[in-house]
This record gives structure tokens, sequence and C-alpha cells, in this order.
């Protein structure tokens, strides 16, 4: 596969929604792009950034066309500067526009951390409430995979996990992906939302016209007795497919659970998902240590002790850079492989 | 043009003013949060900000009591946010350093230095796109000056032709670093920008009615279309970085640089001129100083009064629902 396409050549795992009658499916780049040609449609305060949105390209498809639609004023390409431009969209948000800064790597927000979390993240809270909201949102793609090495594909959701102010979404289906960039723009505050270009070769169910799916409310994507898995985007789908597997070969019972935002995080869902099972494997595309899977186990200890049965496992990548080699690569991406080893491991205990 | 004088006076006179009040009180204890005193650079807050209209807007840093007061901030509130009490313009979740009065355009101030520069030209930005015609200012030091962000956010602003001010207060210290231990020459950006794109221009910042000038120029450049200016005042801080007078540290710069500038008070100067030509008559000067030590009378017995924040309402501003 050439790095820089990438088609959408698998289906979703059927989480029972065409069964609902959902019918058209379309491909993640698609969804995105028709979440933001509705938000510019709805809302005229809108407007789309980044560099290259309006390149051929257009953000792996996201917002490809978008400018011949809507006009180079309210999609437009970016200088290099992603300090400069994060304010730049932190200061029209409080003049009262609805920025949204696309990004097609999370490693370059970290040039953009001081807008984000020193100006966007406290700007409500450090004026009493008293200044005007910052309705921004910073959509950034983990570049994961095909040798793009230590700093093109690393999965920042622990860093902004950490600061208050932001919200912080990680979709894992296509129609997920529209409905949370929708809320996510729609939403008074400073959201981030994570996406991964592994979701990018999904095709799956995506409603026509505008929908919500509400920051902060996760769902259960698989129904299962014996283990519980949470976690986020891609590696959601990874652990609905090894439950299955599970199931079919093993016996064994996994509850798939997909918190679709990591903050506000649904925790109450979680716990409940914990009361039914006792154990948790908690998952995710980052780094182990003070990482996102890390809040999960700190959750489930803090609040559901009295259900856990086992302890927690995590199954996140290893504290390390990302390698360029593919066997490198390899050995420091988990999947299917790692959550299937380590539900199979936590029901037998 | 007497009017103008006069206006620019008083304005300067009441920052002036404040800032000794909150000099002489600071050791008392009572306002525990950091202040960053603009004595001796008054005529750029109150030349720039007198040039713009209530819609404009100013963004502002860590020294920003002038720039909010000259743009119309309420007074009781900026005294009883440097108490962090509840009436305070940031209900005390502020301080000194953050300080916000919607009402009048001053959208909010960031004490990290320089981060206030990019947020003023996405003000413009959004002005732009509403076709409002309107004008955003942003005031920052020559220690700003040094970081990168200016020169990104002056290039967007140039490059899309944005209604932004960028006022460079050069008061030649950041905290106790020289200028010239940091910068080579006055700033290499200014010597190539294409004065098409960007009106730039190098003043006596102590001369508030030349700053007025050149912020008119600016402020008029702006609502025409044509695009950014970059003013650059030069100007110096008679107290310290922080705290009052006797909490500088002494031995970073020389008393005779400190008594050179303050012979070119910027307040001073403007009331010599006025009285010279006759228009600062000593009853109407008298009854000036009279309402203004009033006013600050009034607002440290506001601030006083006023609660502290309660904290039920500490998680309560996070997040706008
Ligand atoms: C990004 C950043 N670096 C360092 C500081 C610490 N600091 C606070 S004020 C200041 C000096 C700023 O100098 P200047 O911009 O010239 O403004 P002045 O204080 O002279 O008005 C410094 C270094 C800070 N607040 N933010």
């Amino acid at each position: 596969m050439p790095w820089t396409k990438i088609r959408p050549d698998a289906d979703e795992p059927d989480y029972g929604l065409d069964a609902a009658g959902h019918g058209r499916r379309l491909g993640h780049a698609a969804a995105l792009r028709e979440a933001l040609s509705l938000a510019l449609t709805l809302d005229e305060r809108v407007f789309v950034m980044g560099q290259g949105v309006d390149d051929p390209g257009g953000m792996f498809g996201a917002t490809r066309g978008l400018h011949q639609q809507f006009g180079g004023e309210r999609v437009f390409d970016t200088p290099l500067a992603e300090t400069a431009l994060t304010g730049v969209a932190v200061g029209a948000a409080l003049a009262g526009m609805r920025p949204v800064y696309l990004h097609n790597r999370p490693d370059f927000l970290f040039l953009a951390l001081d807008q984000l979390a020193n100006h966007a993240a406290k700007w409500r809270f450090m004026f009493g409430g008293a200044a005007p909201p910052v309705p921004l949102v910073v959509w950034a793609c983990i570049g994961r995979g095909w040798g793009s090495a230590a700093q093109h594909s690393q999965a920042l959701q622990g860093i902004f996990q950490h600061i208050p102010g932001l919200k912080l979404v990680m979709p894992s289906t296509c129609h997920d992906a529209k409905g949370l960039l929708l809320a996510a723009i729609g939403d008074d505050n400073p959201v981030v939302v994570i996406d991964h270009r592994f979701n990018f070769r999904n095709k799956g169910p995506v409603p026509e016209g505008p929908y919500y799916v509400p920051l902060g409310q996760g769902v259960v994507r698989r129904p299962g007795r014996d283990v519980t898995v949470a976690g986020f985007s891609h590696l959601v789908n990874d652990a609905f497919v090894a439950a299955e597997e599970l199931a079919r070969e093993e016996g064994i019972e996994a509850e798939v659970v997909d918190l679709r935002t990591i903050r506000p995080l649904d925790e109450a869902l979680l716990l409940a998902s914990l009361a039914r099972t006792g154990r948790l494997v908690a998952v995710d595309t980052g780094w182990k240590t003070g990482g996102v899977a890390a809040e999960l186990a700190a959750v489930a200890v803090e609040k559901g002790f009295a259900h856990l049965r086992a302890p927690v496992v995590r199954v996140t990548c290893p504290d390390l850079p990302t390698p360029a080699g593919y066997s490198l690569e390899a050995a420091y991406y988990v999947g299917k492989q790692q959550i299937k080893d380590a539900i199979r491991r936590l029901a037998a205990s | 043009m007497n009017d103008v004088k006069l206006a620019l006076y008083r304005v300067m006179l009441r920052i002036r003013r404040v800032q000794e009040r909150i000099e002489a009180r600071y050791l008392e204890d009572h306002m525990k949060t950091p202040v960053h005193l603009c004595i001796g650079q008054e005529a750029i807050a109150a030349g720039v900000c007198l040039a713009l209209g209530p819609g404009d807007s100013v963004q502002s840093n860590h020294r920003g009591h002038g720039h909010y007061l000259a743009k119309g901030g309420d007074l009781k509130a900026l005294i009883a946010e440097l108490h962090c009490k509840a009436g305070g313009c940031s209900g005390g979740f502020g301080g000194s350093m953050h300080l916000v009065d919607t009402a009048v355009g001053f959208l909010g101030s960031s004490s990290i230095v320089g981060g206030g520069i990019p947020i003023a030209t996405g003000i413009g930005l959004a002005m732009r796109l509403r076709r409002a015609d309107r004008v955003s200012v942003v005031f920052f030091g020559d220690g700003a000056a040094d970081e990168g962000v200016l020169y990104e956010s002056l290039n967007f602003a140039m490059l899309r032709r944005l209604p932004v001010v960028y006022v460079l207060e050069d008061n030649q210290w950041a905290v106790c670093s020289p200028r010239q231990g940091r910068q080579c020459g006055d700033n290499v950006f200014l010597r190539g920008a294409d004065p098409d794109r960007l009106f730039a221009a190098r003043l006596d910042g102590n001369d508030a009615v030349l700053v007025h000038a050149a912020a008119q120029t600016a402020v008029t450049r702006a609502r025409s279309g044509a695009g950014p200016s970059l003013l650059v005042c030069d100007t110096y801080r008679i107290l310290g970085h922080s705290g009052c007078k006797s909490q500088d540290p002494a031995g970073y710069r020389q008393d005779s640089e400190i008594e050179d500038w303050a012979r070119r008070c910027p307040v001073a100067r403007l009331r010599q001129s006025l009285v010279a030509e006759g228009l600062l008559a000593p009853a109407a000067e008298a009854a000036l100083e009279a309402a203004i030590a009033r006013e600050i009378d009034e607002a440290f017995a506001f601030a006083a009064a006023s609660p502290l924040p309660d904290a039920a309402n500490l998680s309560r501003h996070l997040f706008c629902e």
C-alpha cells in the first residue's frame, strides 16, 4: 500500500448497526468530510484550516474539495507556523468563530502546545468565566506505519489527557467519526480529536444528514461476561475481532467497551462493565507510563476495586519512540494478537 | 487636538496614580498576586487605546494594568482582582496578570510572554471573516519579540492583510536581561518587511501625542483593509520587573539609566506642554487629581469589601456548558 494513499478496503466489524437499518456505508475520510461539509453549511462561523487542507490529497481525503465548495476564505491552507496558527484559531474562536484546525500528524501539536495547553485550555477558567469561550476543534491523525518513525507516529493522547480544560476524542468507527466531529464542532469548548490512519481503511454505516454523538458517552460494542476490554480508536476494532475469535475458538466471552471520549471519560459505563466481568484489559495506541490505559486502570482501582477479581492488564505500546524499520515496527505496535493474549491470560486468572 | 491632548493626559495620569497606589500598598500584602507596574510606559497604552473604538479589541500581557485602564476597563474590578476577590474582573481566578473586561473589548491577557500575539492575530482574522469594521491590538514587550511566534503571526497577518496592530513596548529589559544581550541590532524583522504589507514605525514611546498619531495611522490602515502595522515604541520601565520598588533586586541596571529615563517621564512631559499652552489651569488640575484619588480610594474600598471567591465554584469555569 503506497503510504500517501489509503483506500477504504476493509469493512468495519459489524456492530449490528447495519441490522438496525442504517444502510449506507461510507469510508472514514468520506464520513469526516461529510461532517465538515455539514458544519460549514449549517453554521457560518465554522471555518477549516490546516496545512494542505486545500491540496489535492485534502488531509487523507477528509477535506478534499471543500475549498472549492465553500471558498478559500473558509477552507484555507496555513503557513508552517503551528504555534501562531493555533493562537490564531484561539483568537478567532474567542472572537466568535468556530475554527477547525486539522493536522496530518499529532506530532506537530507539540509546537502548538503553548496555545493549546497554556491558552485554549485555560482561557475560560483563568478569567473566572468572564472571558468568551474558545469553541475550537484541533484534529490530528496518528500517522502510524510504513516507516514513519519516531517523529511522525506519536500517539499523544496521554499528554492531552493530562490537561484540564481540553476535551479529548478518539473515534473508532466511521459513524462516530462523523457524529463525534459534529459534536466537537458544536461544543463551546476546546476539543482535541485524535484520529488514526488505520481507521481510514474502514468502511461502515454512516447515516446521512447531521447527527451528534455526545462527547463523554461510550458504548458497549460487544457484550460479554468474562473480561472487559476497554479502549479507543482502532484498537476497539481489534479488540472486537479478538473477542469474536476467542468466543469461537475457546469459549471466552469478552465484553468490548468503546469509550470514544477520553475526556470527559464515561466512567459509569466502564464501571458497569467491570461489575459484570470483574476483569479489565485496558488498551491504548499510546505509551504505557502515565498514559490513557494507566488512567483507565486507575479508575478501575479507585472506583471499581470491589468488582475486581484480578489485576488490571494494560495493552499499550512500549515506552519507546517508534522505530522506522518494518520488522521493528511489528515488534513495537500492539493489536489483535496482544489483546487476545491479554484476554486469555486474564480469563484464566 | 487640544481635546486629544487633555484626554491623553487624563488617561495617563489615572494609570500613573493607580500604579503608584498599588506600589505604595503592595507590601501590606493584601494583594497576593505578582504585580507588574507600568510606570514610565503610560503614553503607549493611552496613545494607542484612544485611537480605538469600543468595538475594537485589545490583547495584553503580564504588564497589563495600563492597557486595561486605557481601554476603559473597570477600575474597581481591577483592584478587586489584585486582591483576588470575587468582585474582581476575573472573579479571583486570574490575579493581576489575567485581566478581562469584554464589555470594553478587553478580551483578556496572557502571562505567557508572547502568548497574546497570535490570539490578537486570530481576533483580527475573525473580524475580517465577519466583515466587521474593527481592529485588533496587542501589546507586548521586547522580551516577547524574542519569541518566534511574533514572526509567525506577523507573516500570517501580512499574508491575509489582517486588521491587527502590533504594539511593541521596548522598555529594554526582560526581567533582568538587557535587550542587547538577547537581540542583534534593533530587531531584524523590521528591515525586511515590505511596507505595502506592514506599516512599521519606531517611535518615542514616551511621547503620547506621537504614539497616538502613529496609532491612528495604523488603525486607519487596518480599517481600510490594507493590513497590519507594527509600532515599536521606545520606553522604559522605571520600577522593577515586578512587585514594588523596594523589591527590585539591585545591581542589574545603572541608577543613571533610571534617572535619565525618569527625566523623560511621559506624564510630566505632556503636563508641561499642556501647562505651557495654557490648557491645564491649576484649578482644573487639582480637580482632576482629586477625582482620580477619590476613584482609587473607592476602588480599594470596593476590593476590601468584596468577598473572597466561593470555593464551591472551583470547578465551575473549566468548561462552559
Ligand atoms: C514564555 C515565557 N518565558 C518566560 C517567562 C518569564 N517572564 C515573565 S515576564 C518576562 C519578561 C518579559 O519581558 P518583556 O516582554 O520585555 O516585557 P516587560 O516585562 O519588559 O514589560 C519573563 C522572561 C514567561 N512568563 N513566559
